[in-house]
């Protein structure tokens, strides 16, 4: 045990954890004033549910059975039984330590879809669906990567879940918005963020969050984190240069949502290489990405799905494109226990890896989740009413209004 | 009595004011309000989508004046308004019936 790595994972804990409120404020933002409270709670919503069930099933069906090389986990952990202080073979920190920084993880993963599939989610049908979806699609898919599971064994990498989070997330946020369907009025009707500094507020979190995220995945305090953490930051500032050159020479202007779009697109793709690649190939990574993904949110206007908050755009899109790239650039002269890609005299072998384990969590996260949002939209429902949703789900579903201005007395006390 | 209203550049509704102050006005009455003239809306764009926003945000003066005033008022209220450039606003009268100060009750010239 190392009671440096096990400070640090501490801390990067909670840093990971403070990342949902974040992304929270980021999508709350971006919608209409009268959803943002249903937004926020789907979010916040999330640290309750999967934090929950992260303890009682998800930990032990992800990480159970570590390094088997197979499918899914084991029982042995239910409950958090048999997880205590000492460390698992081979790592310095806790093994509760570990529970609780992989239910970060858990937590901010279904919350992702959330963006995509705003404004028009029931309450109870969507946390039906993420409890669900942690224990059918999470759980497994980390396994396979991040508890030596077939993928892992395979040789793919994933630093910090470019695949099982981003990847993962976006996917499922795409089945989910082909089976509920578009809001109503889109693309007709505009939609415009109501407070882009929420927005910006969110995004500084997720930025600073994004620290614990990445270089927290070293699961130690030494040099691979603190190239991690390098290579975080670094991707999300060229990411944001790459966005704002595209969106300005498209567009006209350079805008504040364009910057945090960005900034996001490249943290998210930085997040499978953070510590394997180095400093100048995670700035190229992220200034590619800026653009790519400036390109990518056109797409739901071309093929109609109506990715509210361009999840798919920036999360599906960048953790492809900095998974892939990761066959590329991946070097051991950064970490030995990575691979080196193409560019550094690995040959193809890891880019054809990158390639199917990306592929394969596209494939089942989208037919699982595909399956799980149609089971739930055909008996409890997954949809609020017409009614409902152009009076503001923040009323309809909560019973609150988030910004009560003005002095007129019009609400009077019941009981 | 008239009602003289008054759409104004929200920039511009300090030197209304105090212009309005200058030639004896009292009191009026200001609202935040959005419509569009000649001058139309403009343009948004929020990642690569493109909104038109049609209604500009204007200020909306309302003053009630005695018959003798009105010109005095309205030639203040314009000279202090106007830029020259497209969407500085309008200035309209109309004709008052009553007025009636809450507090004591006073009628018509006795209430402006």
């Amino acid at each position: 045990m190392s009671s440096g790595d096990t400070a640090w994972v501490l801390m990067a804990t909670a840093l990971v954890l403070f990342m949902t409120p974040g992304l929270a404020f980021f999508y709350g933002g971006m919608v209409r004033a009268k959803h943002v409270l249903a937004m926020l709670m789907q979010n916040v919503f999330a640290m309750g549910l999967i934090g929950v069930l992260w303890v009682l099933v998800g930990f032990s069906l992800a990480f159970g059975r570590y390094g088997d090389g197979g499918f899914i986990g084991g029982f042995e952990y239910i409950g958090l039984r048999n997880v205590g202080e000492a460390p698992m073979a081979g790592m310095t920190i806790p093994f509760i330590l570990f529970a609780a920084y992989q239910m970060t993880f858990a937590i901010i993963t279904p919350a992702l879809i959330t963006g995509a599939t705003a404004d028009r989610l029931k309450f109870g049908g969507y946390a039906v669906f993420i409890g669900l979806w942690m224990v059918f699609v999470y759980a497994p898919i980390a396994h396979w990567v991040f508890a030596g599971g077939w993928l892992a064994q395979r040789g793919a990498l994933d630093f910090a879940g470019g695949a099982v989070v981003h990847v993962n997330a976006g996917a499922a946020a795409l089945a989910v918005v082909l089976v509920v369907g578009r809001r109503a009025n889109w693309p007709r009707e505009a939609m415009p963020p109501h407070s882009l500094p929420l927005t910006m507020l969110g995004t500084g979190i997720l930025w600073f969050g994004w620290f614990g995220f990445n270089a927290g995945s070293a699961l130690a305090a030494n040099g691979v984190a603190a190239q991690a953490a390098m290579n975080t930051t670094i991707a999300a500032s060229a990411a944001m240069l790459g966005w704002l050159l595209i969106e300005r020479a498209k567009d006209g202007h350079a805008t504040t949502l364009g910057a945090a779009s960005g900034a996001v697109a490249g943290l998210v793709a930085i997040t499978p290489c953070a510590g394997y690649v180095n400093t100048l190939s995670a700035l190229l990574i992220g200034f590619l990405t800026g653009g790519v993904c400036f390109l990518a949110i056109s797409l739901k206007f071309r093929f109609g799905y109506d990715d509210a908050l361009d999840v798919i755009g920036v999360h599906l899109v960048g953790g492809l494109f900095g998974s892939v790239l990761l066959g590329l650039f991946a070097t051991k002269a950064v970490n030995a226990a990575g691979a080196d890609g193409l560019f550094f005299g690995g040959g193809l072998h890891l880019l054809g890896e990158q390639c199917l384990a990306v592929g394969v969590t596209l494939v089942f996260s989208f037919v699982v989740s595909f399956a799980l949002a149609k089971a739930i939209h055909a008996t409890m429902g997954l949809r609020v009413s017409e009614d409902d949703e152009h009076e503001g789900l923040d009323l309809s579903l909560h019973a609150e209004t988030a910004y009560a201005f003005g002095e007129f007395g019009s609400m009077g006390r019941i009981r | 009595m008239k009602l003289v209203t008054c759409i104004v550049k929200p920039f511009k509704i300090d030197e209304v004011k105090q212009a309005l102050k200058d030639v004896g006005v009292q009191g009026m009455t200001v609202s935040e309000v959005q419509g569009f003239g000649r001058q139309a809306g403009h343009t948004e764009v929020y990642r690569g989508a493109e909104y038109t926003v049609d209604f500009v945000p204007k200020v909306r003066v309302e003053v009630l004046v005695a018959d003798t005033d009105v010109e005095r008022v309205t030639d203040a209220v314009v000279a202090a308004a106007r830029t020259g450039k497209i969407g500085d606003g309008k200035v309209w009268v109309t004709a008052v019936e009553q007025i009636i100060r809450v507090r004591t009750g006073e009628l018509d010239h006795d209430a402006v």
